[in-house]
């Protein structure tokens, strides 16, 4: 047995009692010294305090530590502290407004913050403002978002907020309709009185407004009472998304901030040895500005279009970068050097495997971007930012600036996939507009997003699982990674609480790594591994991070493990779940996805579970691998087999707002098809092949499947858990289980179609191609 | 410089610009229309789709000099009013199914949506599963379900 600072965690069958719930709805909070009524939330019990104990002792944790403290609670424990910070303020207009700490990238979260506030203040959700708070250093760590854990960490503080301006309204109502706070109600944004006298919330914004900053109690609505929480509710910012109003950091007009782009090496992070041309450059028609960066050579122009030609005029000598002369095949035998010992054969039966996973963009739609407006004595940035505390700090430092005189407005994104975890546009645009000493809005082109963006490292896992008879005597899972940059946000949550978790002193990726790994079956002894090598690329944590590879390799040894002891696959799986809503999902999507049932050779169902983030998913898809499906025509694309139907059934608790729910799990399937079937990024000598939409293959509508049923189980805890990242693991594993089975193969390698190179790569001399002139033959 | 005219949402604009800058970059550079995004520069997303007379064609693939006084380009922000409406049958059909995640690609996916079931109803045809997978618009969120139901709800609007 390994010491449990190595990182292994070891599980018996038991499992351990829940971690205790709050049981309380009364909370501390603040009505804050303002004009009008501005209330704070006190900080609420995090949930996972009782998790520090379990760390002392010796020897090895009998239970799966995920089971007694996870990544979300990890995340939860360091917001937990500055939550008072968060304030609701009602205007004198009827609107609640709120700025919050976050980023909004799609996931829908002003949407269910907005419910939040409408649920607990009975105000209707259209009067409820969210906007993205600038960067707070001040906040410490509660201003990161990711692992899902926004709705998680936030869903009491900013209730409790809410439910403070309400207590306030109230008592200010009372005194103006000379009446006993117990014989008022709120309804529609108004106070009523018992006579049905009434006065609006905007009206009672000064009234209620406090002149010295006060702690009060505040009782937080039960649960069967919601009306808000729980609906399905359209997206609050749906109509200025679909009428083009919607603003991202692109489309703001920050004075004088032109379009900036940058002349990028051929080779992973290669660096500017000399520019042969750069005043010929700068003589172009449109360029202002022409100047060496540190990642290649900025040029500034009055249209993006004069910066792409700008760039590819540019006569740029390169030193090598960080990952020179590297290809796919060096790279896995690195990971294979570094893979850990699977330890002695087994006496028992086994089935054993070895998977590997190909690096992955994350690039959004909208490509990384920022503007920044830097001064001699300040700087303003604006970008789409999911740890801007970090990015704040990082570029004053950069510009030799206080960190108090940097401002950092986060905008919304256009996507972010992991990617708007890191600030690589910021601090380009800062450096590029310092040395420019002009504003810049600075944008990569997509072929510089695709080659020198962030990507999901290419790892290997390997599995071996023990048997006898029908038994499943232990599970091991080997996971070997090119290193994961989590530097930016998760690194710092992790060193200020890592002292609080169970997990020893391990490093930032491991720590990730066990803290969101869970093992939903009970397989005997279990025990996984993360190793790490080579920091030569620039790699971030994609959607579901380490969930789809190590979950898609699980799951298709589950199914063999099933196929060997002769029992079908979803019976195997319901057996073996230690948890009861696993097995619940699990059920509902085979039943309502006909489990079983017949089909023609070459199609097939495939079946997976994961848990993560407080919640389960189960995902059945069906598959065409037909040749004639698979070979079907597509301009420029792939189209390979076709998932033809989905079902998911998703149970994150308590689902705040299930219509987001579903389309986050959606979403999550689109990415699970991908990874899957045909997204994947090609190493050749130090360079990234793909280079836009047509060589990195994202799911498209020809991929997509036509038939698909989300379920949203009914609340099975009090609180939510986390969903915008949970449904890929399970998706991206199901449709690997349904492909094998339709092509009586075990995929190990993936995408399934990485082998091939489905298209021309682009040259990487000039970086970023020709813009085309032919738009107007291809009118529809 | 070069002057170039042609209308932009229902109005008449002349811009002073080099004839080969394309045209998305004259309506986001230029004219401060934000409407169509950036998503490759290479006619590959779409995300740039607007309409040229009607057609549904990509900006950042056209120079400007190839438009003519007369030619009448539809971004996002002039959809609606090609209807005399506040929206358009497929932006309701885009709210009712609540389309939007990120929103970046969107404006895109309802101008080639439009463009899509225009085409179907010239050829006198109810739009296809055909029709849906031949839309080359990416969605980076994965929207894909939701806008193939918009798409077949505002059809039947338009
Ligand atoms: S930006 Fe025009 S098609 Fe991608
Ligand atoms: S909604 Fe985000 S890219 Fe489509």
């Amino acid at each position: 047995m390994r010491p449990r600072s190595s990182g292994t965690t070891d599980r018996s069958p038991q499992s351990p009692p829940p971690a205790p719930e709050l049981g309380r709805r009364r909370f501390l909070g603040y009505v804050l010294a303002a004009p009008t009524l501005m209330a704070a939330a006190e900080l609420a019990p995090a949930p996972a305090a009782t998790a520090a104990d379990t760390s002392s002792g010796p020897g090895i944790p009998t239970t799966d530590i995920t089971e007694i403290v996870d990544l979300n609670d990890a995340l939860t424990l360091a917001a937990a502290p500055t939550s008072a910070l968060i304030t609701v303020q009602v205007n004198t207009d009827g609107t609640v407004s709120f700025a919050l700490p976050r980023a909004e990238v799609g996931q829908g979260i002003t949407t269910s913050t907005a419910m939040l506030i409408a649920e607990e203040m009975d105000v209707p959700l259209d009067r409820v403002r969210i906007t993205l708070a600038d960067a707070r250093p001040e906040l410490l760590f509660n201003q990161l978002t990711g692992a899902s854990n926004t709705t998680i960490s936030t869903y009491t503080p900013v209730r409790v907020a809410a439910a403070v301006a309400r207590g306030r309204l109230l008592e200010a109502a009372a005194i103006e309709l000379g009446a006993a706070v117990s014989t008022l109600t709120i309804k529609a944004g108004e106070v009523i009185g018992a006579a049905g006298d009434r006065i609006g919330i905007g009206d009672l914004a000064r009234k209620a407004a406090a002149v010295t900053t006060e702690a009060v109690t505040a009782e937080l609505k039960p649960a069967d009472r919601f009306t808000v929480i729980g609906t399905p509710q359209n997206r609050v910012d749906a109509l200025a998304a679909v009428t083009g109003r919607k603003k991202f950091a692109m489309d703001l007009a920050v004075p004088n901030a032109l379009p900036t782009m940058v002349c990028r090496p051929p080779t992973i992070n290669g660096k500017v040895a000399s520019v042969a041309n750069l005043d010929a450059v700068r003589t172009m028609p449109g360029v202002t500005d022409a100047v060496v960066i540190s990642t290649g050579v900025a040029v500034r122009a009055r249209t993006f279009g004069q910066c792409i030609d700008a760039v590819r005029a540019l006569n740029v000598a390169w030193r090598p970068g960080t990952a020179a002369s590297k290809s796919d095949r060096t790279v896995l035998d690195e990971l294979k050097a570094a893979e850990p010992s699977m330890g002695l054969p087994s006496v028992t039966p086994t089935v054993e495997e070895t998977f590997t996973f190909h690096f992955r963009g994350n690039s959004a739609l909208e490509p990384n971007c920022a503007i920044a407006d830097v001064r001699s004595d300040r700087a303003e940035i604006w970008s789409g930012l999911k740890s801007p505390i970090v990015a704040k700090q990082t570029i004053a430092a950069r510009l030799g600036l206080p960190v108090g005189a940097v401002t950092v407005h986060v905008t919304e994104s256009g996507g972010s996939f992991g990617r708007k975890l890191f600030f690589d546009a910021a601090s380009e645009a800062a450096e590029a507009s310092q040395k420019m000493g002009k504003p810049v809005k600075l944008m990569w082109h997509r072929a510089d997003d695709a080659r020198q963006g962030r990507a999901h490292p290419m790892a290997t896992s390997r599995v071996r699982a023990s048997y006898l008879g029908g038994t499943v005597l232990g599970y091991k899972q080997r996971h070997t990674s090119v290193a994961t940059d989590l530097s930016h946000g998760f690194g710092e949550v992790i060193t200020a609480i890592a002292a609080k978790l169970p997990v020893g002193d391990i490093g930032f990726s491991e720590t990730f790594f066990q803290l969101s790994q869970s093992m939903p079956y009970d397989f005997g002894v279990y025990s996984r591994v993360l190793n790490e090598t080579d920091k030569g690329f620039n790699t971030g944590s994609m959607r579901n991070v380490y969930s789809p590879d190590v979950t898609c390799a699980r799951e298709l040894i589950v199914d063999r493990l099933a196929a060997n002891m002769g029992k079908d696959p979803v019976r195997f799986r319901h057996d073996a779940l230690s948890d009861e809503r696993a097995r619940a999902v699990l059920d509902k999507v085979a039943d309502l996805g006909n489990w079983g049932r017949t089909m023609p050779a070459g199609t097939a169902q495939g079946i997976a579970v994961h848990t993560e983030y407080h919640a389960a998913n189960a995902v059945l898809v069906e598959i065409d691998c037909r040749p004639e499906t698979v070979n079907r025509p597509i301009r420029d694309g792939v189209a390979g087999p076709r998932v033809t139907k989905a079902v998911c059934a998703v149970d994150v608790g308590l689902a705040v707002n299930p219509r987001g729910l579903e389309a986050q799990m959606m979403g999550c399937l689109m990415d699970g098809i991908a990874q899957t079937l045909t997204a994947s990024l090609h190493l050749r000598d130090g360079a990234f092949l793909e280079a836009s939409w047509d060589n990195y293959f994202y799911t498209r509508q020809w991929n997509t499947p036509p038939e698909l049923d989300i379920v949203i189980m009914p609340s099975s805890r009090e609180k939510p858990g986390g969903a915008g990242e949970l449904g890929v693991a399970a998706a991206m594993a199901a449709v690997a289980c349904a492909y094998a089975r339709a092509t009586g193969t075990m995929p190990t390698s993936f995408p399934v179609n990485h082998g091939t190179l489905s298209f021309e790569p682009k040259p990487t001399v000039p970086p970023v191609p020709a813009s085309p002139t032919d738009g107007l033959d291809h009118a529809i | 410089m070069p002057e170039h005219t042609f209308r932009v949402n229902g109005e008449t604009v002349t811009v002073d610009v080099a004839d080969d800058v394309r045209l998305l970059w004259v309506l986001r550079d230029v004219l401060g229309v934000t409407g169509p995004k950036y998503g490759c520069g290479i006619n590959v997303c779409k995300a740039c789709t607007s309409h040229l007379n009607g057609k549904a064609v990509n900006p950042c693939a056209i120079p400007v000099k190839a438009l003519e006084p007369d030619d009448e380009v539809t971004t996002i922000e002039g959809l609606a009013d090609t209807v005399d409406a506040d929206l358009h049958p497929m932006q309701q059909a885009w709210l009712d199914q609540d389309v939007a995640q990120c929103g970046y690609c969107q404006p895109g996916q309802i101008m080639a949506a439009v463009a899509v079931v225009r085409r179907a109803k010239e050829e006198g045809r109810e739009i296809s599963d055909a029709d849906l997978d031949g839309i080359r618009n990416v969605c980076r969120c994965g929207t894909y379900f939701r806008i193939r139901e918009a798409i077949r709800a505002g059809a039947k609007a338009m």
